[in-house]
């Protein structure tokens, strides 16, 4: 008796791993053609997704793919673009988002409550309801430069940078999170005659490590992926980013092997990074839902 | 916490200022625009000023009407019959120079159904943006519940204790943090009619009984494939959100489900959906505010083709706005958009308010 119902349990839990596994393979199986297809050259790629074959590393595998894509299009500069991109936006996020939320919940001042409902109602706002707006206002923007003010924001840095670095999830994020910090301490500092800054780089800071790595994480995401605003503000190649660089090498050339590796190229580094970190990746997606 | 010691009206606003401006400047003042823009004639670059036009472009987008038409008759009167169905005027006819409906002049057919003898045609001002309408509700109303749905039985499933568990839900989680048009560049050489890997794993697996098929090139299997495709790359997500739902459930709920000798689906029923309500309004939200924004996956994959099977709400406000410089036509579907999106997450919140 004993011995089926071990049998049994033995069975189920079989069973369980089983279903757990099928469903792994249809959420990999995609990623490992394109890491493995990156290593073919064209004609064994298309013989090969005939059969298995797609998903192993078999036949001549190298990495021509890879350079042949560096030499068909500036894939280093994109991924140059992205990185400065995504880098200089999380950063000026994370600070500007930061001391927003710290004043919405440490400092009492005139107006706050009225600006943080304006701030969570643009939550409601679909970026791409505004895209078309965006990209008149950034057309007419006046910067600055050596040469005097010149008219209009499109192919530079700055015009896939600013829009994107204060939004309402970041500070409402923060401002969830310092909420639970306790009051008392920035009251006792404030008393102690501690200045604002003080407060806000000595003692409110050092102990946001979590909420800057979810926001980091979720920015990132954003950045790194973004399509449809740098599709429309970049239209010279010296500032396009990978996503829209993909999509130009891609009508330039049927190569199916050069684009997997560009495709890889720029998917492994995400991938690495989430990995790495995919506790902290996960822990962010939830927490946007949790006090949702 | 009133104290004179944290009142500060100058930190404030110098820490909360930067963000303000920005959001106000590059989120709250588009969107004015776009509302702005949709009631004039702006254009990205012109040589004129732009001009007041009150509802034209919401009339010229949204205007559609209903014609009836009867079928020819011969001299007789007897209808004439033309490869065995009714003949029936032209609708170019009708809409064109008709001095009896100068309303109907320029619009298109849509779709047409017949009823006794007599023939309904259904116009459109703009029949490409209808059409772009229903396919991002069809889009909403399959991937909203589908996605939703699968989301939460893998929560269900990865909440499990099981040795390994975790290598599971990185791997389910895994196609969320890769870029969608990444994902579609690689669905796109999947889904190819000749050398596609779903062609050949279906041939395979039925020994060649099913035929090969161009996914994305077939107005009746394109706007499925992206679907399918789309659900793939999210679910993912929304299964996170889910699974930090269910860990909010409080363990001596099931303990005293447990005790009471409640089945699975009991315990699902009357425990953990109860448990979930909030989690899902959000989901349901979420997931409507992301599908009505599809774009990156047409733009990669179809372009709106073939014959508008895949044509989306955003991808024309894009192609206008964009494409053809008319930031009014853009921004008036962005305002339509916009409508609806709140709409439909308003109407969410209402139906899963709490019941009191």
């Amino acid at each position: 008796m004993a011995q089926i119902s071990a049998d049994n349990r033995g069975l189920r839990l079989a069973t369980r791993y089983v279903v757990l596994g099928l469903i792994a393979v249809i959420f990999i199986f995609p990623l490992v053609f394109m890491l493995m297809s990156s290593l073919k050259p064209d004609q064994q790629l298309l013989e090969d997704t005939a059969s298995l074959r797609a998903f192993l590393p078999v036949g001549d595998v190298s990495l021509d793919n890879y350079f042949a894509a560096f030499k068909r299009a500036p894939v280093g500069l994109f991924i140059l673009n992205s990185v400065i991109v995504t880098g200089v936006t999380v950063a000026l996020s994370l600070l500007a988002c930061s001391a927003a939320a710290f004043a919405f919940v440490f400092v009492e001042w005139k107006g706050r409550n009225l600006m943080l409902s304006l701030i969570l109602a643009t939550l409601i706002v679909p970026f791409e309801t505004i895209a078309i707006p965006l990209l008149l206002v950034a057309s007419k923007l006046p910067w600055i430069g050596v040469e005097g003010v010149t008219w209009g924001w499109l192919n530079s840095y700055r015009v896939q940078i600013v829009p994107f670095i204060a939004d309402g999830l970041t500070i409402f994020l923060f401002v969830q999170y310092f909420k639970d910090l306790p009051g008392e301490l920035i009251e006792a500092a404030r008393v102690e005659g501690a200045s604002w800054g003080q407060i806000y780089r000595r003692i409110v800071m050092p102990l946001s490590g979590p909420v800057l790595a979810t926001a980091a994480i979720l920015k990132f995401l954003v950045m790194y992926n973004q399509y449809l605003w740098p599709l429309m503000v970049t239209q010279e190649e010296g500032y396009r980013p990978v996503m829209v660089g993909l999509q130009y090498f891609f009508q330039l050339n049927r190569a199916w092997g050069e684009i997997m590796a560009y495709l890889s190229l720029i998917t492994l580094p995400v991938l690495a990074f989430y990995l790495y970190l995919q506790k902290a990746f996960i822990a962010s997606i939830a927490s946007t839902g949790v006090k949702g | 916490m009133a104290s004179k010691f944290l009142v500060s009206n100058r930190t404030g606003w110098l820490m909360a200022g930067p963000s303000i401006l920005l959001i106000a400047g590059f989120i709250v003042l588009p969107f004015l625009f776009a509302i702005l823009f949709s009631f004039t004639n702006q254009r990205l670059v012109s040589p004129n000023a732009a001009e007041f036009v009150g509802f034209a472009n919401y009339r010229q987008l949204l205007d559609v009407t209903t014609l009836t038409v009867e079928p020819e008759r011969d001299a007789s009167g007897a209808v004439v019959i033309e490869d065995g169905a009714p003949k029936y005027p032209s609708v170019r006819s009708l809409t064109r120079n008709n001095p009896d409906r100068p309303d109907l002049n320029g619009m298109r057919e849509w779709f047409s159904f017949g009823h006794g003898d007599s023939r309904t045609y259904v116009l459109a001002r703009d029949v490409v943006f209808m059409k772009a309408l229903v396919n991002t509700f069809i889009f909403v109303l399959v991937v909203a519940p589908v996605q939703g749905g699968l989301a939460l039985g893998l929560a269900l499933l990865i909440n499990q204790r099981l040795r390994g568990i975790n290598v599971f839900r990185t791997i389910y989680f895994m196609p969320v943090v890769v870029s969608i048009v990444v994902v579609s560049l690689l669905w796109r050489f999947i889904y190819d009619g000749q050398s596609g890997l779903l062609n050949n794993l279906l041939g395979a697996l039925s020994f060649g009984a099913i035929p090969k098929v161009d996914w994305l090139g077939n107005p009746s299997t394109a706007l499925g494939a992206i679907i399918a495709m789309s659900i793939w790359q999210a679910v993912g997500f929304h299964m996170v959100i889910w699974l930090s739902g269910l860990q909010t459930i409080s363990p001596t709920l099931y303990e005293a489900g447990a005790i009471e000798g409640a089945s699975k689906w009991q315990t699902f029923r009357y425990i953990t959906w109860p448990g979930l309500r909030n989690t899902a309004v959000l989901v349901l939200i979420v997931i409507t505010m992301q599908a009505f924004a599809l774009f990156a996956q047409i733009d990669v994959m179809t372009g709106g083709g073939p014959l508008d099977s895949t044509q989306t709400i955003v991808f024309q406000a894009v192609e206008r706005g964009y494409g053809k410089q008319d930031i009014s036509g853009g921004s008036t579907i962005s305002v339509v958009l916009f409508v609806i999106v709140l709409s439909i997450s308003l109407i969410q919140r209402w139906l899963t308010r709490e019941k009191s």
